[in-house]
């Protein structure tokens, strides 16, 4: 009555190539914003005045990591990505502003005023090309 | 003795023309911190992972039966990475009629638990001092008062104070108000009691939305609020009573170019404390100081 350890290597590939894809989209900081926040609009989202402010605020406050252009600067990630211009709600960017992403190098925003934060936004989502 | 005043007098302005001349050349690696006007209370804000920041942080004051005293502290605060700052302190004080000395250093460490904002955040603080005839008062601690300023320096320095500080920092954020709550408490490693303290604050930028154009004195380029601070006793006799209370309004204003310039006239609430404390500071941030050595330098 010995039983013999069967191995199937096909589920094993599978769970291994699964599990990590699966921690790498649960620690994406997208994937973290509750859907309320996901659904908040920009108050300030057509005006020009907004974005030109923003850019103040980005070229203070953000340009460093981020570069003047938004396209990255080394390991910081560009702002001109599809899952910044297309699949991020300017929610999500607002949370992702007033939360950051600590544990990744993101510093929280949460010191200037949200009308700021909705300025950034606004200019951010502009870079959309 | 007037050489002797008037050469004290030099150095002293020999360290503020330095720090107030060194600061602008910092304009190259531009960075616009958004400071809290702040001097004794910390919040849940934490350094920009690699910034370095440099501040110059000044209080003078006249305590009763004691000479004018003048005490600043250079502090070098650095973003080891988004939850943790590290911060390292140099002391001096300079009393009318008496010495200009160097009074020590202080290590801290700052620590955010939480990885999201909430309605109230908390931060632990971890601080190593090694000081003597420190004049700074960065805390009110104990039974902390105006007595503690008659020695000579001759006479106080030679109490050295190795302590360890610890703090609860709470913080919250709401409507672009900030307000903060320090609990404080502090052991001297030498066989002395356990020393409390606290810190309350709250303040706001004058204007919540930036403007579209460069402008060095817009309102949003101004934060104002109030700043509470006092001794708690210690673990023998716990309270407000034998133990100073400040009370006073704070502003700050940040330039353009990124230095922040900070004031605070601190007012005396019972007869242990210092009648009026005047409170001074200038700051400015290096944005990815250990990127400037590189290769390629900071871009």
């Amino acid at each position: 009555m010995k039983r013999i350890l069967r191995i199937r290597p096909f589920p094993l590939f599978l769970l291994s190539v699964a599990a990590p894809s699966l921690l790498w989209a649960s620690t994406l900081w997208i994937n973290k914003v509750p859907a309320r926040e996901h659904e908040r609009v920009n108050p300030i989202v057509d005006s020009a005045e907004a974005k030109a402010a923003g850019q103040l605020l980005y070229d203070d406050h953000c340009a460093k990591c981020h570069g003047d252009d938004a396209a990255g600067r080394g390991k910081r990630p560009s702002l001109l990505t599809d899952r910044v211009q297309n699949d991020a709600t300017a929610g999500d960017l607002h949370w992702l502003l007033v939360n950051g992403s600590l544990r990744k190098g993101m510093p929280s925003w949460s010191r200037l005023p949200d009308q700021q934060l909705w300025q950034i936004v606004s200019y951010v989502k502009s870079l959309k090309r | 003795m007037s050489t002797l005043t008037s050469g004290r007098r030099n150095r002293w302005a020999f360290l503020f023309i330095t720090v107030f001349a060194v600061f602008p050349f910092f304009q190259a690696a531009q960075l616009v911190a958004q400071e809290r006007p702040y001097f004794m209370t910390y919040t849940h804000d934490m350094e920009e992972p690699g910034n370095l920041e440099i501040a110059f942080k000044g209080v003078t004051g006249k305590p009763q039966l004691a000479n004018r005293f003048t005490a600043a502290a250079l502090e070098l605060e650095y973003g080891v990475n988004g939850w943790w700052t590290s911060e390292f302190y140099l002391d001096g004080q300079s009393t009318q009629h008496d010495s200009t000395i160097f009074t020590g250093y202080k290590i801290e460490n700052r620590f955010r638990p939480p990885m999201r904002e909430h309605w109230i955040n908390p931060v632990l603080y971890v601080e190593f001092e090694n000081i003597s005839a420190d004049k700074t008062l960065r805390e009110i601690m104990g039974h902390d008062g105006k007595d503690d300023f008659i020695d000579p320096n001759g006479e106080s320095r030679i109490e050295k104070k190795r302590e360890i500080e610890l703090k609860l920092i709470l913080s919250s954020n709401f409507k672009g108000w900030n307000v903060a709550e320090n609990i404080i408490a502090e052991k001297n490693l030498t066989n002395e009691p356990w020393e409390f303290g606290y810190a309350l604050a709250a303040s706001r930028p004058l204007k919540f939305s930036a403007s579209a154009h460069q402008c060095a004195f817009c309102a949003e380029k101004f934060s104002a609020g109030a700043e509470m601070y006092g001794g708690l006793g210690d673990r023998y006799s716990f309270g407000t009573h034998l133990t100073s209370q400040y009370l006073g309004p704070t502003v700050n204003w940040t330039s353009p170019g990124g230095t922040t310039i900070s004031f605070s006239p601190s007012f005396g609430l019972n007869d242990y404390s210092i009648p009026r404390l005047y409170r001074f500071g200038v700051s400015y941030e290096i944005p990815q100081i250990l990127s400037a050595f590189r290769k390629g330098g900071a871009r």
